[in-house]
């Protein structure tokens, strides 16, 4: 049952928040025992920007590239209380050598831990030495010490940023994968076609991965990062498309009657669940990783579409139906059993199931129909007990949510600033940030790693 | 007072009216400064007759005074007063710009074009199939979120399906549209839907299924695009499309 006031239902779900972290004292880390680490105490962090190990003309384009990375990516993270870097002493060391502990864990500093090192190009390849340092312990500071190699381009320092990123978050973010070499897939106008693009998981790189000229929409990425599933009108009716990332082409999945809509991938890549109309009415089938092989699930009158599995389990399948009048969001058994309903009200959209396998993400107008012109906002519901807690309300038609491989992370499509456009936020809604200005930019979907 | 009668002399201008001679009663304020800025040009402009038929001409006539410069859109220079035969060939409104020392005025004329008169009424055999299709056949329109056919629509629907089983050789494309309020997904599925209903509609009355064919646009091809309830209901249709 849902609650009533939005208000009690926020202050029963925080207090589960903090009831689970005092029960689980060896997991405090968590968030709603989510393995996220958002909403408790974070690490207090110092990111001294990397110095130049040689003297190369080069070095500065690449240590900006790189240091305005790693920052972004550590700060984005949501685990860390940044210190900002107006208060880092006036040393900043590029070696171990260099370290003074007693500048960093002593105020105004006062860091718990401290991230530097240098990066340097040389002919063709360029060097980068990053040291994550546990300042507190002035016996054996040193938690991580990683060197890389590669062609000094921005490019390449970017992604080696993101390592690094990727590692201190690894360290220290309760062993949860970091998401910073995650990319991002999502709907673009910008070339006046609906095209299948892709972006780094901070909006860099933001490239095309079709060229139909048609209208082409609902990505997904498979559970390997192989292939995106897209539905696209091809030869005059909407049909799942496949695109090898390897192969950069169309590869075959096999064609069904009526309108197919909205793929989604089971976790472990061998299935596809979609929205066929095929019997006249769109209903939600599995079928193979190649289109065939269809089974029926939903046998249901009026539009049943947007198909998710749980990715933790690959047992259920969340979709929407209107089978009752305004679209709600409801659960199954992957094999169409035990229907459930999860929203009751409003107009309830485009679920996204975490990878923990115990949310939904979902769109919801929780008061919608003519003259209740309802705002359009991300929630996020507590399958279990169905307790939910509105992440978005900023104004504008929020939808499309999709999780971040971590689940610490969503990211979603909105109008607020204008057109449609790419957002990105923390799961318990903060840090809300823009990612995509150009054309009009929708229903993203987050990689599986 | 100056201003206002400024304002209505341009809106009878902008009428069309016959203006001429209004503007020399305009009364001119005492000035108190010795040297008196020179004075702001006045603009009128007509057209006889104002409204013709195709391949007929009228004339303009126009009188400025206080003017330096007067040209008229379209035709180029021209004297301070005079007039001129034109023969546009549609509605046309000739815009006249009066330039004096500190100020411009502008007045406009509205000539209306009809159509010759039609020849004689084509025999039917001239109207295309396209074209009978474009005359007969009419959009199903559906209530918000309801993929059902409405009450009110059935007899545009019974229309349709008697033009289609009087052309049996004709196939058809219906396109299921949605307004642009709701989820991409979901209208496409919801406009699949309003097409079904209608291509089930049609068979029901006897049009052969192999005829018709759907496809959803959701809310990707809006026919209308401003955000009120009246454009709304002109989108979420089923758009009957001839396919030869």
């Amino acid at each position: 049952m849902i609650m009533r006031n939005h208000k009690v239902t926020m202050r029963s779900f925080l207090l589960a928040i903090i009831v689970s972290c005092i029960a689980l004292p060896a997991t405090a880390q968590d968030w709603i025992r989510t393995g996220t680490g958002l909403g408790v105490e974070k690490v207090r962090l110092a990111a001294a920007d990397f110095k130049p190990s040689a003297s190369d003309p080069r070095n500065e384009a690449l240590l900006k590239a790189f240091n305005e990375t790693l920052w972004n990516d550590l700060d984005n993270a949501g685990i860390f209380d940044m210190v900002s870097k107006s208060f880092y002493p006036l040393r900043q060391p590029a070696a171990p050598n260099e370290v003074q502990l007693g500048d960093w864990n002593s105020s105004p500093v006062s860091a718990a831990m401290l991230a530097y090192g240098s990066l340097g190009a040389a002919a063709e390849t360029m060097t980068v030495q990053g040291w994550l340092f546990d300042v507190k312990n002035t016996v054996s500071p040193q938690i991580l010490g990683k060197q890389y190699q590669d062609k000094p381009t921005t490019d390449a320092a970017r992604t080696i940023a993101h390592k690094f990123a990727d590692e201190i978050i690894f360290r220290l973010g309760g062993g949860v994968q970091g998401i910073a070499e995650s990319k991002l897939y999502f709907v673009s106008s910008r070339t006046g076609h609906k095209e299948i693009w892709a972006m780094d998981y901070d909006g860099a790189n933001q490239h095309a991965i079709t060229r139909l000229a048609s209208i082409s929409l609902s990505p997904r990425i498979s559970p390997d990062g192989s292939r995106v599933a897209f539905a696209s009108i091809s030869g005059s009716a909407w049909k799942i498309l496949m695109h090898s990332l390897d192969l950069d082409r169309l590869v075959t999945f096999a064609a069904m009657g009526g309108a197919n809509l909205s793929p989604a991938w089971s976790p472990d890549g061998s299935s596809i669940a979609l929205s066929s109309s095929q019997s006249g009415d769109p209903e939600i089938y599995v079928t193979d990783n190649a289109g065939r092989n269809a089974r029926r699930l939903t046998r249901s009158p009026g539009p049943d579409v947007s198909p998710v599995w749980n990715p933790k389990t690959g047992a259920q399948i969340a979709f929407v139906s209107g089978r009752t009048g305004y679209p709600q969001v409801y659960t199954m058994e992957a094999d169409g059993t035990n229907v459930q309903r999860l929203t009751d009200q409003g107009y309830a959209v485009s679920p996204a199931w975490s990878p923990n396998g115990q949310f939904l993400a979902f769109s919801w107008m929780r008061k919608y129909g003519p003259g209740e012109p309802g705002a359009q906002d991300i929630y996020i519901m507590d399958i279990a007990s169905k307790r939910w807690v509105q992440l978005t309300h900023d104004g504008g038609r929020n939808d499309f949510p999709s999780w971040s491989p971590d689940g610490r992370h969503l990211i979603f499509q909105s109008s607020r600033s204008g057109g449609e456009q790419i957002w990105t936020m923390l799961a318990d809604g903060s840090k809300q940030k823009q990612l995509t200005t150009s054309g009009s930019n929708s229903q993203p979907n987050w990689s599986w790693k | 007072m100056k201003h206002a009668t400024r304002w209505s002399l341009f809106a009878f201008a902008l009428a069309g009216l016959l203006l001429i001679g209004a503007c020399g009663k305009k009364p001119v304020p005492p000035r108190a400064q010795p040297a008196p800025p020179p004075p702001a040009p006045t603009a009128a402009l007509t057209a006889n007759p104002n409204a013709i038929q195709k391949n007929e001409s009228t004339t303009l006539t126009w009188e400025t005074t206080n003017a330096a410069d007067v040209s008229i859109d379209g035709i180029g220079p021209v004297n301070t007063s005079g007039s001129r035969q034109v023969s546009p060939a549609e509605s046309t409104t000739y815009r006249l710009v009066a330039r004096g020392a500190v100020a411009t005025q502008e007045a406009t004329a509205r000539v209306t074009v009809t159509a010759a008169p039609a020849p004689p009424p084509a025999p039917m055999t001239s109207l295309t199939e396209e074209q009978m299709f474009n005359q007969s056949v009419h959009d199903i329109f559906f209530d918000y979120d309801k993929y059902d056919v409405r009450a009110d629509q059935l007899a545009t629907l019974q229309g349709n399906a008697q033009f289609l089983s009087q052309h049996p050789a004709m196939r058809i494309t219906i396109e299921g549209h949605c307004d642009e309020r709701g989820s991409t997904e979901f209208n496409l599925a919801l406009g699949d839907s309003r097409a079904n209903s209608v291509r089930g509609a049609l068979v029901q009355a006897g049009i052969a299924a192999d005829r018709v064919r759907t496809i959803s646009y959701g809310k990707e091809k809006p026919a209308c695009t401003e955000h009120s309830e009246a454009c709304w209901q002109q989108n979420r249709r089923g758009h009957f499309v001839y396919q030869k």
